[in-house]
């Protein structure tokens, strides 16, 4: 087979789509900036209030993460027909069920189960 | 599919309709999303577990003692630019050059090391202040769910070697593109976990 056959072999499974220079230099660029303000955030105390500087830090992660998604590993919907798309979104509903659930179900034994002040410092 | 055809008194006959060809590797790359994602599901399950427990210092160190958030910003740039490199790679390993492919998976490797020593340091900073895993909840949970990504990017640069020697063996054919393909998804979701690792592990056990 002649290097052309493996290209055109390659381009007709469209899944693993290579992205291209400038796909790449854009995508590292937009996640030096989403890595940076949060750690600039969170190192400096820019904001006071530390509520409001977690949900930002989180708004920029899971901004990052799609970037990363588009690209470097190059999510589209029609990437592998459809399938790794589907693939992805059960994996995100399946994670989205076990971090709140268990957040959420552990969070309400703590608080209703926490022993009192007095019995945490006997505690080792 | 199969279809049946039944007369009286014969025996049932079964005709399997002809499987047509699969390419070799045509479904590598899917089948690879696929364990990835089922990979996603084991972090996930760690990032519960550090949610869960990550607040229970029994009395011991707490995040705001421990991190170094400067040197987790060094990792975090590593983990970074050994993306991108990566990236270059596949770009020269398109374009067939072997030479140039086999320098920019050189690079990614030595910044995967770069991270992988950084993180090792941080460990062994951290046990030898006595905040070892057995500590604590939280700092159980902190090594499983940080030694666990650790222990991925330490396979991957394993895996990188081996395809950096196979590619100097037979060049860029075409297993070797896919297995190096195969090497990208995994690499770059390295890099998705730890986005998740540096905010919710560092950046909000420091804020907490």
């Amino acid at each position: 087979m002649s290097a052309q056959d493996h290209a055109g072999h390659d381009h007709t499974h469209g899944g693993a789509a290579h992205g291209s220079l400038k796909g790449y230099l854009i995508g590292f660029v937009l996640s030096v900036i989403l890595t940076a303000i949060p750690f600039w955030l969170v190192m400096d105390g820019v904001i006071d209030n530390k509520q409001a500087t977690a949900v930002i830090v989180m708004a920029f992660a899971a901004v990052q993460i799609i970037v990363h998604m588009v690209f470097f590993l190059h999510m589209t919907p029609a990437s592998e027909g459809g399938w790794s798309m589907l693939a992805l979104i059960f994996t995100v509903i399946l994670v989205v069920i076990v971090l709140s659930g268990s957040l959420w179900v552990m969070y309400h034994l703590n608080a209703n189960m926490m022993p009192g002040l007095h019995e945490m410092r006997q505690m080792p | 599919m199969t279809s049946t055809a039944i007369t009286a008194g014969a025996e049932p006959v079964f005709h399997l309709e002809e499987e047509h060809a699969h390419a070799e590797g045509g479904s590598t790359m899917l089948g690879f999303w696929l364990y990835l994602m089922s990979d996603c599901l084991i972090f996930a399950m760690l990032f519960a577990a550090f949610g869960v427990l990550g607040g229970n210092y029994a009395a011991g160190p707490a995040p705001k003692d421990l991190f170094d958030l400067g040197l987790v910003a060094v990792n975090t740039t590593m983990l970074l630019l050994s993306s991108i490199t990566y990236g270059f790679a596949m770009l020269t390993m398109d374009k067939g050059r072997v030479g140039e492919t086999q320098s920019w998976l050189a690079v990614t490797m030595l910044f995967g090391l770069a991270f992988l020593s950084i993180e090792l340091y941080e460990f062994a900073h951290m046990i030898h202040e006595g905040a070892t895993p057995q500590r604590s909840a939280f700092l159980s949970s902190f090594f499983t769910l940080v030694g666990t990504h650790g222990l991925h990017v330490t396979f991957g640069i394993v895996w990188m070697v081996t395809l950096m020697v196979q590619v100097a063996r037979h060049g860029l054919i075409e297993a070797n593109r896919r297995r190096l393909m195969c090497l990208s998804m995994f690499w770059h979701f390295l890099d998705v976990v730890w986005i998740g690792v540096f905010t919710f592990v560092y950046l909000m056990g420091t804020l907490r």
